[in-house]
């Protein structure tokens, strides 16, 4: 790490501003990148993070500020033009092409030709040097989709070391890894930023950035709140910094895990055995009137796959379920809906809401679908239900007719939890209701699915976010490797016995 | 956490057998597109008797070839995730202008440039509307469709026939070697086709089409010239169905507007037959050539027979349908992973 | 701001742009807007557009629907050509070709057959999930070739003053085929407006996952949407013999797929799926019909007529496009400020 004031930086971004119809997504933005340095971005959802880095790599062109790279004064027009400046990006998303090899992939636009043609094994024997730089040794040859997503990861970055960039951005990369992975990643950065790479680090996770920056800015609503470095700055100050205000909000939640449940006659539901060939080993979850269960895990531990075997959303090939004692078969959503389960998918886009529906469309969807299509929901009807959900969940803007699409993630997110709720479910399976999202409507949900639980609700609260689980159940299931691997009352326990508890099952199944 | 592995292999089979597998995997359709071209003429051999003859093998590239040029095209486009309508328009469209300035005594060394610019010009007006107007590919090679057809009409209305000697040698001389017969026309299909399959494998463009049909977004974030590229797989297009355009005129001796309808549907159908994914990014011109030699393989047997010619359609339709059917299996298979 | 509501409601292109061609009408042919009645019943151009585009009306809805669930049906024109063999067959052979019975019997006939295919079509999408384009090319391929069939290879005609009637014949002064096409409109309005199918179609095409894991019978809905195309497009092949008295297998609905897909788009339905408007696709229909009617009025031989059709798909293509309207506000944004910046100097 140099902090030497007698290194140039590599890249030098002033008074940058870029508007978008409405907002002012940054304002006046300072940010310096030295070589030799992992530098890391930070601020909630919405506070500039993203449009900062796609100026940089030339997504979008700004408004007024200057770019300088390497001391000269550049102007992108393109992610081309960036890249030629040396500055290469690594997304959260994998950007790769999944129909191409991973030499190909590494390989693309910079392919060794010879006479004109491009010369494939010179190219493969390249794109092998490149992952080996990384410590990879995998087939160039070999099909991209055939290797895990931290792989995939690994080979966008050798990707971007062949055109010999000088400044890698990474983009919430560890977002989908799992602990090992991150390990690894850290390793490659690391290895990178002592060669004189300066790196451009995004991330969520706490923990992670104060293990890899030397450097870290701070955003909020488009501003720049400061830089310091790291070693300066502890993890209070930090979210400080980034929330603008103090985390009382999220505390003041009541600890609804000693509360109480009744466990004597039939659970709202138990599963036996529920599992699916090469998803989730069988495993086996009750629930009782009223109870949270979270489910804890790293991404990729079967806890999303659970979620959607016990909602039908994917088949399960084994096992047996019952509602309230009754076996029943749950092979697709509908079933589980005449069941009254419901559940909210991690992927709120994706699988969520419906973008370009409006908020109320959107919420009566549920007691639509379930009403089927004949039976059309009166405006009147439809009127007194969005009302009320709006109201008591606080979506913001409180328009039934806005577009969906257009809301922030955590309205959005409210949205999708009262078209559950309108359905009046009995179970109600909710995967991360509360990633990236901001902390006031965190705070929120969460109350919500307390106050839901006191009211009767049965809920599965899923969450990377142990605090959380923790908080709000009373008993926690623990994943890991597609299994179920234990359980634990949330009364006695900690977010450490938790880790401890899917460490020390790992170490188990080694020996 | 010292040494945790990174297991990125799936289970079951080894993995080389695997490796093979997945390395290879765009080329099972294509295979398949050959096993069902070999079965179509050893069937068409025991039940017709002197089918499979050098005579009627030969016949089946020169009766071709024009829909052999327009499908290497369209590989171009289809394989970047894109569809083009228009050559079948732009094939008559070219062949009739041609015709035309031929009979005004324009020397055919011009006309056929001419031809080919013509069709050029029009793949790169639809290319710049899907590229710059966010138009998407169906409706913007329809209204290529409409315009060429449109404008074949105004050229003539009715049919002119050809009596350049030049373009009449590409498809009078014959080369015969032991019964077997090659005329200029077959010669240039082979060559695009071999032109065709050297761009896609060997050049950072053909390796760009590629890019661009696995994830457009990803090619454009890889820095790679994604404009460029698509328009350029139009004007290939475009170009292809002008040199189709005189492949065709040399075929028929004359232009004449109503040329190629629903060509641009047998073309695509022979794409897709041979192998090339409708979604882009998988694919081979040689498929397509196998999958052009499938339709005039059914469409020889069906004149053959004597039955109605309705049977080629017909037949198309249904072997398009086993194809779209195994593909979509394949690709579920694979996405299940 | 209710005005700047009303000028960016999505009708408003459409409707300008059929205005617009209905003055060019007026302007070249002051005939154009006259109406005459003759024996009780009304001619002129106006009411031919209404007769004329009854077919293309009939594709256009189901048309619609199909397209809100992100799907494309091009068999339409092909189905067309089954109905009419079939049903000009059935009458044909019959040798009572005035008998309504047989009548209702040959048009229930070819409508049920281009119902089992647009079954067949929503089979191979929802059901194995394959491409819409693709699955439906299959049929626009074979369809025709399956019409050749049925008539043999021949063009069947028949003489039949009912069957004829369909096409040709009025009631209270008006074509019939208008009022088939108003009773198709106001039934595909009531069925996907006064239920919730509308807005589930809408939700499956907009995000089909999503509205599978809220529970919608998205399949259903998809595959009811071909069968509603096919069963639409067996009608308005019924219409189209009817107005030649002839089932051609090559020439009926030869491009109808396409100008049907034309009237759902210029209607500002998007064919990426999702929010649909039957008014628009109705708006749509009669410019195209519009359109032709003044591209014969202008002399210019029928087959060039794609021509002028190319040049409408451009010209509405581009209006809609994201990036020519960017032009346009920032040219009015850029001579807001001038005069703004002049007023300011003065």
């Amino acid at each position: 790490m140099t902090s030497d004031p007698d290194v140039p930086p590599i890249a030098a971004l002033t008074g940058i501003t870029i508007r978008f119809p409405g907002v002012l997504a940054l304002d006046d933005v300072d940010f310096t990148l030295w070589p030799g340095e992992v530098h890391s971005l930070m601020g909630e959802n919405g506070a500039g993070k993203s449009t900062l880095i796609k100026a940089l790599t030339g997504v979008y062109p700004i408004d007024s500020g200057s770019i300088v790279v390497a001391g000269e004064q550049r102007v992108f027009s393109g992610t081309a033009d960036a890249q030629a400046a040396g500055i290469s990006t690594v997304y959260q998303e994998v950007n790769l092409c999944q129909n191409l090899s991973v030499g190909e992939n590494v390989m693309l636009g910079h392919e060794v030709r010879r006479y004109g043609r491009i010369d494939w094994s010179a190219t493969h024997a390249e794109a092998a040097r490149h992952l080996a730089d990384l410590g990879l040794n995998i087939d160039p040859r070999s099909s991209l989709v055939t290797h895990a997503i931290a792989i995939q990861q690994l080979v966008a970055i050798s990707r971007a070391m062949v055109s010999d960039s000088r400044v890698l951005v990474l983009d919430e990369p560890t977002s989908s890894l799992d602990r090992g992975e991150v390990e690894r990643l850290f390793s490659v950065i690391r290895g990178l930023r002592d060669s004189g790479v300066a790196i451009l680090f995004v991330s969520h996770f706490l923990d992670q950035v104060f293990e890899i920056s030397d450097r870290i800015t701070v955003l909020r609503n488009g501003k720049l709140v400061g830089e310091s470095l790291a070693a300066d700055l502890t993890r209070g100050e930090l979210v400080a910094k980034m929330l603008g205000r103090e985390l009382a909000e999220l505390e003041s939640i009541s600890e609804a895990a000693s509360r109480v449940i009744d466990r004597t006659g039939d659970p709202v539901l138990a599963a036996d055995g529920i599992g699916r060939r090469g998803m989730l080993e069988p495993a086996d979850l009750d629930i009782y009137d009223g109870e949270v269960v979270g489910i804890a895990g790293l991404l990729g531990s079967g806890r999303t796959e659970l979620a959607r075997l016990l909602y039908g959303a994917d088949h399960a090939d084994s096992g047996r379920v019952t509602v309230r004692g009754r076996p029943v078969r749950l092979s697709s959503p509908r079933h589980a809906i005449d069941e009254h389960i419901a559940f909210s998918s991690e992927d709120r886009r994706a699988e969520g809401i419906i973008g370009d529906l409006t908020v109320a469309e959107n919420i009566v969807l549920g007691i639509q679908a379930r009403r089927g299509w004949f039976r059309k929901i009166g405006r009147a009807e439809q009127a007194v239900i969005v009302d009320e959900h709006i109201a008591s969940l606080g979506v913001r803007p409180a328009d039934p007719s806005a577009l969906s699409r257009n809301l922030s993630g955590g309205n959005q997110q409210k949205v999708l939890l009262a078209r559950w709720l309108a359905t009046a479910p009995q179970l109600l399976i909710l995967d991360e209701p509360t990633r990236g999202i901001d902390v006031g409507a965190k705070a929120d949900i969460q109350r919500k699915v307390v106050e839901l639980a006191n009211q009767g609700l049965s809920v599965i609260f899923i969450s990377s976010e142990l605090e959380e689980v923790l908080r709000l159940a009373q008993r926690i299931v623990v994943m890991r490797d597609r299994r179920k691997i234990g359980e634990l009352s949330s009364h006695d326990s900690t977010v450490d016995d938790v880790v401890d508890y899917i460490a020390h099952e790992g170490r188990e199944r080694v020996s | 956490m010292s040494t945790v592995k990174v297991v990125d292999a799936p289970l079951g089979l080894g993995p080389r057998v695997r490796g093979l597998l997945t390395r290879r995997a765009s080329w099972i359709p294509v295979l398949a597109a050959l096993g069902i071209l070999i079965a179509l003429l050893v069937a068409g051999q025991s039940y017709l008797g002197n089918f499979l003859t050098p005579r009627v093998l030969s016949s089946l590239l020169l009766d071709n070839a024009y829909l052999l040029i327009l499908a290497v095209g369209m590989t171009f486009v289809i394989l970047t995730g894109g569809i083009d309508l228009s050559v079948g328009a732009v094939l008559a469209f070219t062949a009739i202008l041609g015709a035309r300035l031929l009979s005004e005594g324009v020397p055919s060394v011009l006309v056929i440039p001419v031809m080919l610019i013509g069709g050029a010009v029009i793949g790169l007006l639809i290319g710049s509307l899907i590229q710059f107007f966010d138009v998407q590919p169906f409706i913007a090679s329809l209204a290529g469709m409409f315009a060429a057809r449109g404008l074949a009409f105004l050229v003539s209305l009715s049919s002119i026939k050809i009596e350049d000697p030049t373009i009449l040698w590409l498809q009078t001389k014959l080369f015969y070697v032991e019964g077997w017969f090659l005329a200029p026309t077959g010669v240039i299909a082979l060559l695009v086709v071999a032109a065709g399959a050297l761009v896609l494998h060997f050049t950072r463009f053909g390796r760009t089409i590629y890019a661009i049909g696995g994830n457009e977004q990803s090619a454009r974030l890889m820095g790679l010239p994604v404009v460029r590229t698509k328009l350029l797989a139009y004007v290939i297009s475009g170009v292809c169905a002008g040199l189709a355009g005189v492949v065709f005129s040399a075929y028929q001796g004359a232009g004449y507007p109503l040329n190629g309808i629903g060509t641009e549907l047998d073309t695509i159908a022979a794409v897709v037959i041979g192998g090339t994914l409708l979604t882009g990014g998988s694919g081979y011109v040689i498929g397509s050539m196998i999958g052009v030699f499938v339709y005039g393989t059914i469409k020889a047997a069906i004149s053959f027979l004597g039955a109605e010619q309705s049977w080629t359609r017909i037949t198309i339709g249904a072997l398009l349908l086993i194809f779209v059917v195994v593909q979509r299996v394949i690709v579920a298979r694979s996405s299940r992973r | 701001m209710k005005l700047r509501k009303l000028l960016t409601h999505r009708l408003v292109l459409p409707i300008a742009a059929l205005v617009v061609l209905v003055l060019i009408n007026t302007i070249s042919r002051p005939t154009f807007l006259s109406i005459t009645v003759r024996d009780g019943q009304l001619y002129g151009s106006l009411i031919d557009i209404l007769r004329n585009s009854a077919p293309l009306m009939l594709v256009a809805l189901g048309m619609t629907i199909v397209i809100a669930t992100r799907g494309i049906d091009l068999s339409v024109g092909a189905l067309m050509a089954v109905s009419g063999s079939v049903a000009l067959t059935i009458i044909d052979g019959s040798g009572n070709p005035e008998d309504p019975g047989i009548l209702l019997l040959a048009i229930t006939a070819g409508v049920a057959v281009t119902f089992a295919f647009g079954l067949w079509n929503g089979f191979l999408v929802a059901v194995l999930g394959i491409q819409p384009i693709i699955a439906t090319l299959v049929l626009m391929l074979a369809g025709r070739g399956i019409a050749l069939l049925i008539t043999g290879g021949f063009i069947t005609t028949v003489t039949s003053a009912p069957y004829r009637f369909m096409s040709q014949g009025y009631v209270f002064g008006f074509p019939f085929a208008f009022y088939v096409s108003v009773v198709a409109v106001a039934l595909v309005v009531l069925i996907e407006r006064r239920t919730a199918l509308g807005v589930l179609t809408e939700a499956v095409g907009i995000n089909p996952e999503a509205s599978r894991l809220a529970g919608v019978r998205s399949r259903g809905i998809i595959w009811g949407a071909y069968a509603a195309s096919g069963l639409l497009a067996g009608l308005a092949g019924i219409l189209y013999s009817s107005n030649i008295m002839a089932a051609d297998a090559n020439a009926a609905g030869q491009y109808i797929e396409l100008d049907a897909i034309l009237a759902v788009v210029l209607g500002g339905t998007s064919l990426m799926g999702g929010k649909f408007s039957i008014a628009g696709t109705v708006i749509g229909v009669f410019t195209i019909q519009t359109l032709k009617s003044t591209i014969t009025f202008l002399g210019v031989p029928p087959a060039v007529s794609p021509l002028f059709l190319a040049m409408v798909v451009v010209i509405v293509v581009l209006v809609q496009s994201r990036r020519v309207r960017a032009w346009t506000t920032s040219a009015w944004r850029w001579g807001q400020r001038a005069r703004t910046g002049t007023e300011a100097a003065s």
